[in-house]
């Protein structure tokens, strides 16, 4: 049984004191955030002529970043909702992680579609003037719901937590934030009924969260599902979708688990079995992803539709490299890498993770981009240099604003929370979940 | 906004005269120049009378005092572009046999409607289905579609399907998400990607069925002029085609005009097969087109007097 000082020294390492190495990170992430802002702000003044979005493309970067940022979200919440519920022994030391990433990418994610929509003082439209007709709505109300869903299954899990940093006299912390701690616990104080309600309800949100997290991003999936558009009018991206958010969360988890364990020296919590067992799991997802993908595009360059065929022309000429790394190479390398047990170390399974992320991305990149230079009115009668798409340093910088925020979040985060549930490693012998 | 002063009130005087029915004095027309007014409930100051039609086509007396003009409101305007004319189905017929590409209907759009030089609403594509077919000069506007995708997507409800058939666009209710482009599966629609920077006459305030001024960061499209319907006339693009190419009319009277001759819908329908452009995506398109069958002018015409910024637009047409 790990004593609750040393869990509390291991697993806070960020409440007690701020360390050199903490505000430079965040002094970096913060100034790329303020090219964002910059960026942000020249798109409010000159309009989106800066971005190198037109009347074909009308949805560039930013929407392949809001898909790419909820599916990291969703895919959180189906993780953390499904090793909560099955009780899975190894999940205590990286469901914080999964859960985290879920809040996170959840907050970020819609400022993209904030970035992308022409006139954003008129965003509360959306609430004064819906139509429920449109999957936009549909997807504000799912959004809204998973929201509020994911933080009370956060917040479920730091209740404990706050507690214990609330009765831990020897925290070096200023008053303000001891009263944060009070305030936070909501008196929790550990007793048998209490500790019921609370495992109750996270069960509950558990399952809540998972098909809330299904539904939402079937929902977005059907925002491209809906139109009539070649590539996009696909009964299967509905689930497609889904798969594809698993598997870059699972990706992105392993990544997060190899930067907490090297910054924060968690070797002892993180082992080799989480990245291996993720590292599977991630495999397996894969396997199901690229069925998917072999299957949708299969059946459009088998038939002879002319739009269908014309898109499969396109993404095999004018797209082949990243249509090849997105959905060659990263599908097959991950599983490669994993399914050997020899490559599988830590740092490869890291590598198989990072490929499998990006190219997500880029595969989110294809789905959006040529579909829509791919019109069935061919693009003509139009100025030369509003025919093909390529994203501004507006665009560029927005997104990395994006990924810098995500950073900023974190480290935010370890300041006021343990990185990894110190209720949930307390309750259990540390070589049951660690063996 | 209107195009000349001096009938500054007209389209929308005929809008607050339907208002007014209700009190039962209508509006006046005189010597070119329209009031709407309404009767004040007091007994005449001035002693003039004027003769005016009341709503009922009765001829009734009014103190000349009495007429006021009805300040325009853009809230009245924008109900009234809501509903659209009563008992009216407008239609669009185009014969692809005499487009040469001539553009009048492009920059009478634009002018009309006050629009920057690359906001196309009427596009003009030189199409050719496949290799072993023709090439045909397709002048191509809102098709107005009976199930329009646009407006399924909209989640505000800015774009919106009136009852005489005209999908209309509210750009001070867009909010400039662009689904309704990314659903349109006939690239109509465009996006005000920078301020228009257009000198609106002076007092103007915004019609939807004018479409001015546009907003930037909102959807803009071709709206048949519903502004020029409302006053009985035809949209500009039909106006100003000197080929007679654009035809526009009303299905229930089952007649089209292209201002020089007047058919019936039906029977051109029939004589010359009239077709909607894909007909199998289900959108119900108000656009008719006539096949490019007997061509008053070879398709090499329509490249012939343009400036080369144009012909470079068609330099990839070809057979898709």
């Amino acid at each position: 049984m790990l004593t609750e000082k040393q869990l509390l020294q291991d697993l806070t390492p960020e409440i007690e004191k701020t360390g050199i190495r903490w505000y430079l990170t965040f002094v970096i992430f913060f100034l790329i955030f303020c090219v964002g802002i910059y960026a942000l702000i020249q798109q409010i003044i000159k309009g989106h002529i800066v971005t190198g979005m037109r009347d074909n493309v009308v949805w560039g970067l930013y929407i392949v970043n809001f898909i790419f940022f909820m599916g990291l979200s969703y895919a959180g919440a189906l993780l953390s909702g499904v090793l909560h519920l099955f009780h899975t022994g190894w999940r205590k030391p990286v469901i914080r992680l999964a859960e985290l990433l879920t809040v996170i990418s959840l907050v970020i994610g819609p400022f993209f579609i904030f970035f992308c929509i022409g006139r954003l003082d008129r965003l509360p439209f959306l609430i004064i003037y819906p139509r429920i007709q449109s999957p936009i709505t549909w997807d504000v109300i799912a959004i809204s719901t998973d929201l509020v869903g994911c933080f009370l299954f956060l917040y479920l899990s730091l209740i404990e937590d706050f507690a214990i940093l609330r009765d831990y006299t020897d925290l070096q912390v200023k008053p303000w934030k001891k009263k944060v701690y009070k305030f936070l616990a909501l008196g929790y104080s550990g007793n048998e009924k209490e500790k019921k309600i609370l495992s109750n309800a996270r069960n509950v949100m558990a399952a809540m969260i998972i098909a809330i997290a299904i539904i939402v991003y079937s929902v977005l999936a059907w925002i491209f599902g809906v139109t009539l558009q070649p590539g996009w009018h696909s009964t299967i991206f509905g689930p497609y979708f889904v798969i594809a958010a698993v598997f870059s969360g699972t990706g992105l988890l392993i990544i997060l688990m190899y930067i907490y364990r090297k910054v924060y020296h968690l070797e002892e919590y993180i082992t080799k079995r989480h990245f291996v067992n993720l590292g599977v799991l991630l495999t397996i997802i894969a396997a199901f992803y690229g069925y998917f993908t072999f299957s949708d595009y299969l059946t459009k360059w088998y038939g002879s539709i002319k739009m269908d065929s014309m898109l499969i022309d396109k993404l095999f000429h004018d797209y082949f490299s990243l249509f090849i790394f997105a959905n060659y190479i990263g599908i097959l390398l991950p599983c490669i890498i994993i399914a050997f047990p020899r490559f599988r170390t830590i740092p490869s399974i890291t590598i198989a993770a990072v490929i499998a992320v990006t190219a997500l991305w880029v595969n989110r990149y294809i789905i959006v981009i040529p579909t829509l230079e791919t019109p069935f009115l061919p693009i003509q009668d139009t100025r030369p240099d509003w025919i093909r798409y390529s994203p501004t340093w507006i665009e560029w910088s927005l997104t990395l604003a994006g990924i810098s925020v995500y950073g900023m979040l974190f480290m935010l985060v370890s300041k006021i929370a343990p990185i990894i549930s110190i209720s949930e490693m307390k309750e259990e012998d540390k070589t049951e979940i660690l063996k | 906004m209107k195009e000349s002063g001096e009938n500054v009130n007209e389209g929308s005087s005929r809008r607050n005269f339907l208002k007014k029915v209700g009190i039962g004095i209508g509006a006046v027309s005189l010597s070119g120049v329209a009031v709407t007014s309404v009767i004040a409930k007091n007994k005449s100051k001035s002693g003039k009378k004027i003769k005016l039609l009341s709503t009922d086509g009765k001829l009734v007396e009014v103190d000349k005092d009495d007429i006021k003009a009805v300040e325009e409101s853009v809230t009245e305007l924008k109900s009234e572009a809501r509903k659209g004319l009563p008992g009216r189905k407008f239609v669009m017929v185009i014969d692809l046999s005499k487009c040469k590409n001539a553009r009048k209907c492009v920059d009478a759009c634009q002018e009309g409607h006050l629009l920057p030089k690359d906001h196309d609403w009427m596009k003009l594509y030189l199409l050719q289905d496949d290799h072993t077919t023709a090439r045909y000069w397709f002048p191509r506007p809102c098709f107005h579609c009976d199930k329009p995708m646009c407006v399924s997507v909209c989640p505000v409800g800015a774009t919106y399907k009136r009852d005489d058939g005209i999908v209309l666009i509210d750009n001070e209710r867009c909010i400039g998400c662009k689904f309704c482009m990314t659903g349109c599966p006939y690239s109509v629609r465009v996006f005000n990607w920078k301020d228009p920077e257009v000198k609106l006459p002076a007092g103007s305030v915004y019609d939807p069925e004018l479409g001015v001024p546009q907003v930037e960061g909102t959807v803009g499209k071709c709206i048949f002029c519903a502004d020029k319907l409302r006053k009985n006339e035809l949209p500009r693009c039909v106006s100003a085609c000197p080929m007679g190419v654009l035809y526009f009319g009303d299905l229930l009277e089952d007649t089209v005009t292209n201002g020089t001759e007047t058919v019936r819908f039906s029977k051109l329908m029939k004589d010359r097969a009239g077709y909607r452009f894909r007909e199998d995506l289900g959108t119900l398109p108000s656009v008719y087109y006539l096949p490019p069958y007997e061509r008053s002018f070879p398709v090499e015409s329509g490249l012939e007097d343009t400036d080369e910024s144009i012909k470079g637009r068609y330099k990839n047409a070809g057979p898709r």
